[in-house]
This record gives structure tokens, C-alpha cells and sequence, in this order.
């Protein structure tokens, strides 16, 4: 925690601290009060009075069926977001852990959408699939006879917001599995190899249950970027529509708080997401504390 | 390698290729689009080789922008994107390395609540509390004077001898709002720490013993050894900073503070008609080439640094 040896000084490690502490303060522990404080408050339509409310935003909030559904929604996003990545990462990650030659090209070639934003990654497949001109939506409607229309059809337009999110988190699964690949110790595998398992036995009953720590460690990092990071994905293309179709926890709290202008349900909503970050965060720190020991 | 089957091998390398393939196109496809005439996006299926209107197109988007959309250049979009990124990165890595060199080195009171003070942060994303950090923004001293309305103060006002103190001060529309807000971080605090506590106690006896102060050790002997890991801190906070998306939306709503990658947007999302593809692509282009570029050029610190601020 603190090394052996310190310095002696009054005032210097409280100026050390000041900027980090001042911002902390000033954006993030005020701002964050300040939500607690008005989800249990409530204004009234002219925003001359204030009533405090206690928990009634919440109890409004979970019978709304709007927000439910966009609970139901969210759910169902990040869980495919992060299914459709770690299976696609995986599978690239275990062949160019197997292969020798060209290995850092295909790396270079798969860590560069890291680097691409969320709202940019959006706009990308928003063009491939864009019903008119997008290649996408073209290869479906000549090919396979497929009308697609992401802004009327609700599942089409959720599962391009599902293809645009998994696409940018692929280059950082890939890495972190083909690191976990790489620590897996040889001889077990070829140990496991002279008893006559194939390639497929070996992957299922060594490589991925040794993977696992990698594997539940991804899970929680890529359900926390699809519930939080992927703002930018929604807003610069579906706009959480149609029909509310791709109304996600986060973008609600955006457009019920800015757009709607309603501060109590706005807030309440804040301390829900608050509560599922801290909950994600526990779960990822317990998790690595026991991976160490591991 | 653990036995010959060479149609494993070739197996490998072709769902690599289709796995590279899937994972390339949309780069292709932007790529391609920017370079041609607004007519040959107008029908499917849409050119896959490169059109003739390159340069045309990043002339354009560079020095005039989109007319329909207010028009600003893609240069100033840019810019302000390069000002963000570099100040949360700079910014960031500054206050981060003071701060964990104070708790690592010093024993004060209050040492562990101002550890667990940083750590909160971590759990609360701008994305949870917007509304009340954009309140924030809109007045720098909200929390001053709310404190100072509990304590039976009334206004806005703390009035001197000899001069008023105006307690009103918006950072909407200026670099500082668009940054500030997200400069502190217990990643790269936790990350510094973390390295700081690797140090080996004898550097700091020997250059105690030499003589040398809290600042002089910090500055000759700490920073010099975390070199690496700022540089690698460094190229993921300026991918951080460079893709921020939210936060500009939310506090900049004069066009001279519109960052890139949130400016995109205005231009594929206009009313009633089809967006100008060719043009919007050329600025999806210019939006990724930067942090790209910083991805493959810096592999191994980035490699690095991803995996580090994970621990």
C-alpha cells in the first residue's frame, strides 16, 4: 500500500493531490449527490416548485412499461454484444495462436478497430446497411431476397447496432484471449496430444476451461461497453428508434433528461445505472483479486 | 506447433483471411466511398474499387465542410479533436502521477480516504450522471454556492472589501469544459501507483541520502523510470479523449467547438433526404485516421497499455 521508505513534508502531498481531488469534487462526487438528491425529488410542469417525493420516481420508473422495455432491451443488447464479439474473437485468436507464419500481420490487420469510435464504427455499418445505396442491404435483397430496413424494422435495426458494437470490441477480445492462449503452458496440450486427442477434444476439455478467467474477466468488460460505451453507436444512427426498438438504458437517461427535460426521472434513472456500474465494478475487482491467487 | 497436419494449418489461415475480411470491409467500403462523385453512391449496388473524385472530396470536407450543415471545415473539427484528446491525455497522465507519488510516498492523515475518493470514480462514467455534471459545466460554482446558500448566504455574490467576487461561470462551448470533466482517472492513478510500488526502496534511500527532497527524487529518478509506462498510457488516453463522444454533444453548441467524430453525425443525420455518403465518408476517414494511425504505428505500447490499465 505505502512504500517502506517516505519523505516528511506538511503541505506537499495535500498539493500533490489537490487537481485530482478538486476535479474528483467539482465533477464527479457533486454531480453524483446531486442525482441522488433529485431522484427523490419532484418539480412541478412550470419548474416554480419542488416537492420532495421520496422513492416515488422509482416506483413510477419500474411500472413504466417504456422502461422496462428499455431495461429488457438493454439486457438483451449486451448480451448479444458480447456474445457475437468473445465467439468471433475467440475463434480468431485460437487460429493465429496455431499459426507461424504472417501471425503479426493478422494481428495488425485485427487490433485497428480499437482505435475507431463508437459513433464512427456506427456510421460505418449504418452505410453498409443503409436500405438504398448500403452493400450489405444489397447483398440481402439480391441474394437471399431480404428486404432489409433498419429504420422501420425494430430487430433489423437493433441487430445493426448489435453487428456495429461487437465489430469494435473484436480487436480488444482478440488481444486479451491470444495473450490467455499464449500463457496456456505447452506440454499440457502436447501431453495431451500423445494420448491421441484431436485439436477439437483438446480445445474443449484443456484450452477452454483453462481460458476461463480470461473468458468471465471479457464478459464483465464487454457488458459494461455495451451498456455504457456504446452511446455514440445509437445516437449517430438509429436514434434509439424505431419505435423506441433500440432504446437503451443510457441513451434514456440522455433523451428523458435533455430532450424530455424531466429532472426527477432523470435522475432516478442515473442512480439505477450508478448502481448497476458499482455492481459490474465489484464483481470485475473480486474477480481479479481471485485471478491473482489463481 | 504441436503436430504436423498441415490442413489444420491451412484451415487456420483461411478463416483468418475471412475473419480479417469481415473485419476490413467497413474500412474498405469507407475508404472506397470517399473517393467518389455524390451520383455513384446514389444507386446499389455501390462501387467497390476507387472513384476518380478523391481529391475533390477531401478538398472540400477540409476546407469547406457540408453547406447544409452549418459547414465547418473538417481542419477546425480536427483541430478541436486534437486539443480534446491531447489535453485529456496530458492532463490525465499529469495529475494521476502527482497524485500516486503522494500517496505512495507520503504518510499523512487522510492518506486512505483520498485513495478511496479517487477510486469512486471509477464507478461513475459521465454517461450516469450527465444531467447534474452538464448543471456543473453550465456554472462552475454551483457547488460553491449552494454550500454557501445551506450556511444562510444569500445570491450569487461574496462580496470583499473593495470588490465583489460574481460566483457565475460557464464552461459550455470552451476546451475547458470539454475537458475537464473528464480529466481525472483512478485507472492511470491505480496503473502509477501500482509501478511506484515496484520501485526498489533503495533509489529512494540512496537519493535521500544524497540529499535530495520529495520534488528533486520525483523529478530525477521517478519519472525518468515511468517513462514506458506513460507512453503507454498515453496512446489509449489519446484514443479515449480523441473518440469522446457524449460529452461534446452535450456541452458544445457553438459550431466552433464541434469535435469530429461528434460532428459526423449532424451530416448523416439530415432531414427528408439521403446524406451526401461520399462526403460523409471522406470525414469518417479523416475521423479514424489519427487514432488509427497511433494504434499500428505504437503496437507494442498499445499493447501494453491496454493490457496494464485492465489489471
Amino acid at each position: 500500500m505505502i512504500k517502506r521508505v517516505t519523505f516528511k513534508h506538511k503541505w506537499l502531498p495535500y498539493a500533490l493531490l489537490a487537481p485530482q481531488l478538486l476535479i474528483t469534487l467539482v465533477f464527479f462526487i457533486w454531480p453524483a449527490s446531486q442525482a441522488l438528491y433529485y431522484s427523490v425529488l419532484q418539480q412541478d410542469a412550470f419548474g416554480l416548485r419542488v416537492d420532495f417525493v421520496g422513492f416515488d420516481n422509482f416506483a413510477y420508473l419500474f411500472s413504466d412499461p417504456t422502461y422496462l422495455d428499455s431495461f429488457e432491451i438493454t439486457i438483451m443488447f449486451s448480451v448479444s454484444v458480447a456474445l457475437v464479439s468473445l465467439s468471433f474473437a475467440l475463434m480468431l485468436a485460437v487460429m493465429a495462436d496455431r499459426v507461424i507464419k504472417g501471425a503479426t500481420a493478422y494481428k495488425t490487420l485485427l487490433i485497428w478497430p480499437y482505435a475507431v469510435a463508437p459513433a464512427i464504427a456506427g456510421v460505418l455499418w449504418y452505410f453498409m446497411f443503409n436500405p438504398a445505396v448500403g452493400i450489405n442491404a444489397w447483398i440481402l435483397r439480391a441474394w437471399f431476397g431480404y428486404d432489409w430496413n433498419h429504420t422501420l424494422n425494430g430487430s433489423d435495426a437493433m441487430l445493426l447496432i448489435v453487428i456495429a458494437a461487437a465489430w469494435k470490441q473484436i480487436s480488444y477480445n482478440f488481444l486479451f484471449f491470444l495473450a490467455g492462449l499464449q500463457a496456456i503452458p505447452r506440454s499440457l496440450i502436447e501431453a495431451a496430444a500423445i494420448d491421441g486427442a484431436s485439436p477439437l477434444k483438446r480445445f474443449w476439455t484443456i484450452v477452454f476451461p483453462l481460458l476461463s478467467p480470461t473468458t468471465f474477466f471479457l464478459v464483465v468488460v464487454n457488458i459494461v461497453y455495451a451498456f455504457f460505451d456504446t452511446f455514440g453507436t445509437i445516437h449517430a444512427t438509429t436514434r434509439g428508434g424505431p419505435y423506441g426498438a433500440t432504446n437503451t438504458l443510457v441513451y434514456k437517461v440522455f433523451n428523458d433528461g435533455f430532450i424530455g427535460l424531466d429532472l426527477g426521472g432523470s435522475a432516478a434513472q442515473s442512480v439505477v445505472l450508478m448502481v448497476i456500474v458499482i455492481t459490474l465494478t465489484v464483481v470485475q475487482f473480486r474477480y481479479i483479486e481471485r485471478r491473482v491467487e489463481y | 506447433m504441436v503436430e504436423n497436419r498441415p490442413w489444420l494449418t491451412v484451415f487456420s489461415h483461411i478463416v483468418l483471411i475471412l475473419g480479417i475480411g469481415v473485419v476490413v470491409l467497413p474500412l474498405w467500403v469507407t475508404i472506397v466511398s470517399s473517393t467518389h462523385a455524390g451520383e455513384d453512391l446514389l444507386t446499389a449496388p455501390i462501387p467497390m474499387w476507387f472513384g476518380d473524385n478523391m481529391v475533390e472530396n477531401y478538398r472540400q470536407m477540409l476546407t469547406a465542410g457540408m453547406e447544409h450543415v452549418s459547414g465547418q471545415p473538417l481542419t477546425l473539427m480536427m483541430f478541436n479533436s486534437l486539443v480534446m484528446a491531447l489535453t485529456i491525455a496530458i492532463g490525465k497522465i499529469a495529475i494521476s502521477l502527482i497524485a500516486a507519488f503522494a500517496i505512495c510516498y507520503f504518510q499523512f492523515p487522510l492518506r486512505m480516504a483520498c485513495f478511496w475518493m479517487i477510486f469512486i470514480t471509477l464507478m461513475l462514467p459521465v454517461e450516469v450522471r450527465i444531467l447534474p455534471t452538464y448543471e456543473v459545466i453550465a456554472n462552475v460554482f454551483t457547488p460553491l454556492t449552494r454550500l454557501l446558500n445551506l450556511l444562510g448566504m444569500e445570491g450569487t455574490e461574496i462580496a470583499l472589501p473593495g470588490f465583489t467576487i460574481d460566483l457565475d461561470f460557464s464552461m459550455l462551448d470552451s476546451y475547458a469544459g470539454l475537458t475537464l470533466p473528464l480529466i481525472a482517472s483512478a485507472t492511470a492513478t491505480f496503473l502509477f501507483r501500482q509501478f511506484f510500488l515496484t520501485v526498489p526502496d533503495e533509489l529512494t534511500e540512496a537519493a535521500r541520502i544524497d540529499g535530495a527532497g520529495p520534488m528533486k527524487f520525483f523529478r530525477d529518478i521517478l519519472l525518468p523510470l515511468s517513462r514506458t509506462n506513460i507512453a503507454a498510457l498515453f496512446v489509449i488516453l489519446f484514443i479515449y479523449g480523441w473518440n469522446q463522444y457524449l460529452w461534446p454533444l452535450l456541452v458544445t453548441t457553438d459550431p466552433d467547438y464541434v469535435t469530429i467524430v461528434m460532428g459526423i453525425q449532424r451530416m448523416v443525420n439530415v432531414a427528408d433526404i439521403e446524406p451526401q455518403w461520399n462526403l460523409v465518408m471522406t470525414a469518417a476517414t479523416l475521423a479514424m485516421l489519427p487514432p488509427v494511425a497511433i494504434v499500428i504505428g505504437m503496437q507494442r505500447l498499445f499493447v501494453k497499455g491496454l493490457v496494464e490499465t485492465e489489471k
